[in-house]
């Protein structure tokens, strides 16, 4: 018995050792996935548990839904997501917008490229930079209005952030200015990919420039503008943080006319410094994201088969 | 922005939308003494370190993803697209209180990781759809000639992945040079603040001076123009590749 069990050593080590060396060899997906799969595990993983756990609690005792009852009994909350709810009401001015700057360029025979970079060009510049030149061109004495007021508009020279009823949709327009361009990329690249024959057979049939794009081209393109919908409304939903806090100083002002969640939360961790509440607001909005995500995986679904019965 | 950027303060008030007559860089000269470089030169530290780590990493995790087939690839994928959409507002409080434990707060390496955390899935996926469509039989040719998974990789996989990787790093790198809310949490201490998180406090300072905040907003935009006018090709391939796939 103690014999044999070192020759079965013996036979059984160069199979191990083989296994081994042929793992290395062939090393298999988890080592390349591996720093990725800490990385991304750390930073969304341990977060989202760590925010329902958090949200449960009040400085380390377990509280229930009292957290919960605080936030959504919140008049400010209420105020902030109401908010969120109107820049919604931009997604179909931007879907509508982007299509048809789109179909322009598309029919721009000459320039097209310049154009293009001129509406896109938005797209890229940081927020805090647009945030604070629009803050200085919109400002009671600033430039759009003595513009407005050289050409005899005085009526129009608004107090366009500093007027509680008009700061929100003056934000919102600059929104719009922004991320149009994105859509005009998303549907413009769609559009070149069609297949121009039945675009050229309408035209011959005397299909008109706009029953031509209503009837041909605006079906086609429908899951991209989908998409394109689906993304500007997680946009507004919970990416506007940026042009708030900077055109408004971190205030979310006047008063409280531009308070969106995103606001909501940062200010309550970190100028009323109750985390708890912030953790559980922001579980929130990540409910709230999830029933946009689930829309989203699914174009995406639909897309890739899409491409496969292509 | 740029005409305003030439001008003096005077000039401004009488008529902001003129072109400059003569053209005056005090405000270029004001926004640089105060901490201009230090912000400049953390935004660059910051988004490259951050951007090379994360095309690295995205890289091999994209061919793990596409190299093998195993048992629940498709919906550790799925996962993956779905938290491209995840807020960063909401990771916020976690994470903030985790780089407070660590004692990290107001250093570079935990915004790093931060960074390489949010950018990583829509890498991981943008690299994962490329590499699919590389012929197999280039990858069975190179392990018939018996070359191993880091050969093919670095030989085969790689240097067929110029535009992609490229897209990619374009794509990442204006997304984290404009990252303000992240930012703005993490570094709090004045000379460890990036250029965005400098700017948008820098406007109450000189509220006095447009022409200096307008210098300020030219000296941030610049890297990007430049990066932009370089890589808008690749800027929106990336763009589109996130909507529909195979074009």
């Amino acid at each position: 018995m103690i014999k044999t069990a070192p020759t079965e050593n013996a036979v059984t080590a160069p199979r191990v050792i083989g296994a081994v060396t042929s793992r290395i060899k062939g090393s298999g997906p988890f080592f390349w996935i591996l720093p990725a799969a800490l990385c991304v595990v750390v930073i969304f993983g341990y977060s989202i548990v760590d925010l329902v756990q958090q949200s449960f609690k009040y400085q380390g005792a377990w509280v229930g839904l009292d957290n919960f009852r605080l936030v959504l009994t919140d008049p400010l909350f209420h105020i902030a997501i109401f908010h969120n709810f109107l820049l919604l009401f931009t997604v179909p001015i931007l879907a509508i917008l982007s299509f048809l700057c789109a179909v322009l360029l598309f029919e721009t025979r000459r320039g097209m490229k310049f154009y293009r970079s001129a509406v896109f060009l938005p797209y890229i510049l940081p927020i805090p930079v647009v945030g604070v030149v629009f803050g200085q061109l919109l400002q009671l004495n600033g430039a759009l209005n003595s513009a407005l007021r050289a050409l005899g508009f005085h009526s129009l020279a608004l107090d366009w952030l500093g007027d509680p009823g008009q700061a929100l949709w003056t934000m919102s327009a600059i929104i719009i200015w922004k991320e149009v361009g994105f859509g005009t990329i998303l549907i413009l690249a769609r559009l070149i990919s069609l297949p121009l024959e039945t675009l050229e057979a309408a035209r011959i049939d005397g299909a008109g420039f706009f029953r031509l794009h209503l009837k041909i081209t605006l079906p086609q393109l429908k899951p991209v503008i989908l998409f394109y919908i689906i993304n500007e409304a997680i946009v507004m939903v919970s990416w506007v943080f940026n042009y708030v806090y900077v055109m408004t100083n971190g205030q979310g002002g006047p008063g409280n006319a531009t308070v969106v969640s995103e606001l909501y939360i940062y200010r309550s961790a970190f100028q009323n410094k109750s985390p708890e509440l912030a953790a559980t607001a922001a579980l929130l909005l990540l409910l709230a994201t999830l029933v946009f995500i689930v829309g989203f995986l699914k174009i995406q679904k639909n897309s890739n088969s899409g491409n496969s019965h292509e | 922005m740029i005409t305003g950027s030439l001008k003096t303060q005077e000039q401004f008030l009488k008529s902001p939308w003129s072109i400059p007559t003569h053209l005056s860089f005090g405000g270029y000269k004001a926004a640089w003494n105060d901490q201009f470089p230090t912000w400049f030169r953390n935004s660059l530290l910051v988004t490259l370190v951050a951007v090379a780590l994360t095309v690295i990493m995205a890289a091999t995790a994209a061919w793990g993803f596409s190299h093998w087939k195993w048992k629940g690839r498709d919906s550790v994928l799925g996962i993956l697209i779905s938290l491209m959409v995840v807020p960063p507002v909401v990771l916020l409080i976690p994470l903030f209180t985790l780089g407070a434990r660590l004692g990290w707060i107001s250093t570079f390496r935990m915004l790093i990781l931060v960074y390489v955390g949010l950018m990583l899935p829509f890498s991981i996926y943008l690299l994962t759809n490329f590499f699919r469509a590389i012929p197999a039989s280039l990858m069975e040719a190179a392990e018939i000639d018996g070359a191993s998974d880091i050969r093919t990789f670095t030989a085969i996989v790689l240097p067929l992945s110029g535009p992609p990787l490229i897209t990619l790093a374009v794509v990442n790198l204006l997304w984290a040079w404009n990252e303000l809310l992240l930012a703005l949490v993490f570094l709090q201490s004045d000379e460890k603040k990036t250029l965005m998180v400098g700017i948008t406090g820098f406007q109450s300072r000189y509220s006095l001076s447009i022409p200096t905040i307008m210098a300020g907003m030219t000296i941030a935009t610049i890297p990007l123009v430049i990066v932009y006018i370089f890589g808008q090709r690749y800027f929106i391939t990336g763009l589109t590749a996130g909507s529909v796939k195979g074009e």
